[in-house]
């Protein structure tokens, strides 16, 4: 008998009589204050999100604030003439010198300022993870109060990769003393464009 | 029991409170972390409910295990992701190596798992030839110093900057006396960058694995596990079996629970869902029992797989606070290590469950409920059934049987007390009676209450006025 077959036994034997999942569609949040949540806690987190009408807005904001000089990548057409557009078959190392990358994010949740990103809309996986900055597009549409909204929304879905992301990487792990930027990006912005609703 | 070795709890913690200073820092450094968590959850106003319902969703884990199970693996193996199945750790760094092997990796970067911390799989590999680097800030701290972490969230808690600061100077020729947390964050920032670009295998561990998607989703703050996993080509999950959970929407559970517990956070910074290989990359999961199914069959002791490592137990423990994680000398320490260790090893670890005042903090604060201190007082009673408590806990508890099994012994062993406490404290005020340490005695009383309650019982005086 290998291994699987003997631990699929053992559990098979010692895990006791079956007990019921409890319903869980009673949590949920007010959406009505979504967005007004979302802001304030993404401050509170580190991070830096604001309201945009359009695109000039977001490429004004990124002129003032980020020196474009270095290397800019997005996934956004829209942004094609400030940034290059990402590659999504070079190998991913190669973007090690990504000073900002400007995606598009599905969803962000009030609760806790998470965003929610596949592969498809990262370009690669790699991107937001790598990149000295981090600055990210939602529709001020798609702001869910909680994760439960969150997980309805996703539901089963079909990506290789997903992830939240809630903020500058971050670290406290020498005397409790808050770091941002350990090993992922310095700062991340989140701009809830109107526009798109 | 002939003591073993290793040294026990109350040796090592002796050791810790050496330093008034630093036990009173690390006693601080832990309870506000504990007071974050309680500000976090005060915010949520169904955040009883949250608990109970993230206890009620693990014990349906732990009662459907096997089907989950069965099902988990289909669909890892329908995404394309390879998976094992270890029986011990023996068995899971086997696996570890040859996945390593058939690719011809002798390096690798690991993300934070206290499985592999358990298993000792970097030590097994470094005898094969196969260096692997600690991802997690504090991870690596403990690594370069030789030592495993002292917290489950928190791996170098113990330390001060100052001392982190030599470490790197030594091993990173980072500049002298440097103490400042963000320099000295920089400066591991960019040794590590370099780790990540350069490995072509990285390891992680696994914090949620859903049924039903087989996706698994790891948490971490600084970004680590996937710095190391989008850039391998080949990534490798190791898991303990009761890290399932059946469907994804219970990741909204968890989730809102997880990072609340464990710093106060609203969420992790990151919370990844892998699910499949990107294009020219090798996914593997190991399915690690390493005890669990044991543990799984004590009904006293099972809600512990219920676990998900928020270290929030060990946080609000008067005992962890005060003795520092590494005088569990367990890869998992406080209050959960104390209920989980003997079960691995109830000879070595006979020590631990008695490394608590029952004060029932750990329970109270569980994210998933778990009766930790009752389990913790129940695993006493089973270590001394099975022979394992120390010598003079066995005498100790046998003289108190003695004297409790009859009024008579009672009323004599008090007698006895009394008189000793009166007439010759130092017996009983020395070295070798371990309850003087740190306590002074107080002085006996005259009479015990029986006495008392005697002769004002004949005055026919009421008893209580």
């Amino acid at each position: 008998m290998n291994s699987r077959e003997k631990i699929l036994q053992a559990v098979l034997k010692n895990q006791p009589a079956a007990s019921v999942l409890p319903d869980i569609s009673m949590f949920g949040g007010n959406k009505s204050e979504a967005v007004q949540q979302y802001l304030e806690i993404f401050k509170t987190i580190g991070g830096t999100a604001l309201e945009v009408a359009d695109f000039a807005e977001i490429k004004t904001y990124l002129q003032d604030n980020f020196e474009l000089t270095k290397r800019t990548v997005t996934t956004l057409p829209e942004l094609g003439d400030m940034a290059e557009m990402l590659s999504q078959t070079v190998d991913p190392h190669t973007f090690e010198d990504v000073e900002l990358a400007v995606i598009q994010g599905h969803l962000a949740v009030a609760e806790n300022g998470a965003i929610w990103l596949t592969d498809e809309v990262m370009g690669q996986r790699i991107i937001p993870y790598i990149c000295q900055h981090l600055a990210v597009v939602v529709s001020a549409n798609q702001v869910v109060p909680t994760l439960h909204e969150a997980y309805a929304e996703i539901g089963i879905g079909n990506y290789g990769f997903g992830g939240f992301i809630g903020g500058p990487s971050k670290t406290a792990d020498i005397e409790q003393a808050l770091v941002l930027g350990a090993h992922g990006p310095l700062s991340m912005t989140v701009f809830l464009l109107t526009e798109m609703s | 029991m002939k003591e073993t070795q290793i040294q026990d709890h109350a040796t090592l913690a002796e050791a810790f409170i050496q330093d008034e200073e630093r036990v009173n820092w690390h006693d601080g450094a832990l309870w506000f972390i504990r007071e974050k968590r309680d500000l976090a959850a005060k915010k949520i106003p169904e955040w009883e409910n949250l608990r109970e319902v993230a206890s009620q969703i693990k014990h349906n884990v732990i009662s459907n295990l096997h089907d989950y199970l069965v099902q988990f693996e289909e669909n890892l193996t329908r995404n394309g992701v390879t998976v094992h199945w270890a029986a011990d750790a023996a068995e899971h760094n086997a696996i570890v190596y040859s996945i390593l092997k058939a690719k011809e990796i002798t390096q690798m970067v690991k993300s934070k798992s206290m499985l592999t911390e358990e298993c000792h799989l970097n030590e097994y590999l470094a005898e094969r030839g196969i260096s692997v680097i600690n991802s997690d800030l504090g991870e690596y701290i403990q690594q370069i110093d030789n030592e495993p972490p002292s917290h489950i969230v928190l791996p170098c808690i113990h330390k001060r900057k100052e001392e982190i600061g030599a470490l790197f100077h030594e091993h990173l020729g980072s500049e002298k006396g440097l103490s400042d947390p963000t320099l000295l964050t920089r400066v591991a920032r960019k040794h590590l960058r370099n780790v990540f670009m350069t490995r072509r295998a990285a390891l992680t561990g696994v914090n949620f694995a859903v049924a039903e998607t087989g996706e698994y989703v790891v948490c971490t703050n600084e970004g680590n596990a996937d710095m190391g996993a989008h850039l391998s080509e080949v990534q490798i999950a190791s898991m303990g079996l009761e890290k399932i959970i059946p469907q994804k929407k219970h990741l909204s559970i968890f989730l809102r629970v997880l990072a609340r517990s464990a710093t106060g956070q609203p969420i992790t910074i990151y919370s990844s869902h892998y699910r499949k290989p990107r294009p020219g990359q090798e996914m593997h999961l190991i399915l690690v029992d390493a005890g669990r199914t044991r543990q799984l069959a004590r009904p006293d002791f099972r809600d512990s797989l219920k676990c998900i490592k928020c270290g929030s137990c060990m946080n609000t423990c008067p005992v962890y606070r005060k003795s520092g994680g590494l005088s569990y000398h367990n890869t998992i320490s406080g209050p959960i290590g104390a209920i989980l260790a003997p079960n691995l090893d109830m000879k070595k670890h006979a020590d631990l469950p008695y490394a608590s005042t029952l004060c029932g903090s750990c329970s109270n604060v569980c994210p998933v409920k778990i009766n930790i201190h009752d389990q913790l007082y129940k695993w006493r009673q089973v270590i001394v059934k099975e022979g394992y408590a120390g010598y003079t806990k066995a005498l100790g508890m046998k003289t108190m049987a003695w004297t409790l099994s009859s009024p008579g012994n009672f009323t004599k062993a008090g007698k006895a007390g009394r008189w000793f406490m009166q007439n010759l404290p130092f017996m009983i005020n020395n070295k070798f009676n371990p309850w003087y340490k740190q306590r002074e005695l107080p002085e006996g009383p005259e009479e015990s209450f029986a006495e008392w309650y005697a002769q004002n019982h004949e005055k026919e005086e009421p008893v209580y006025k």
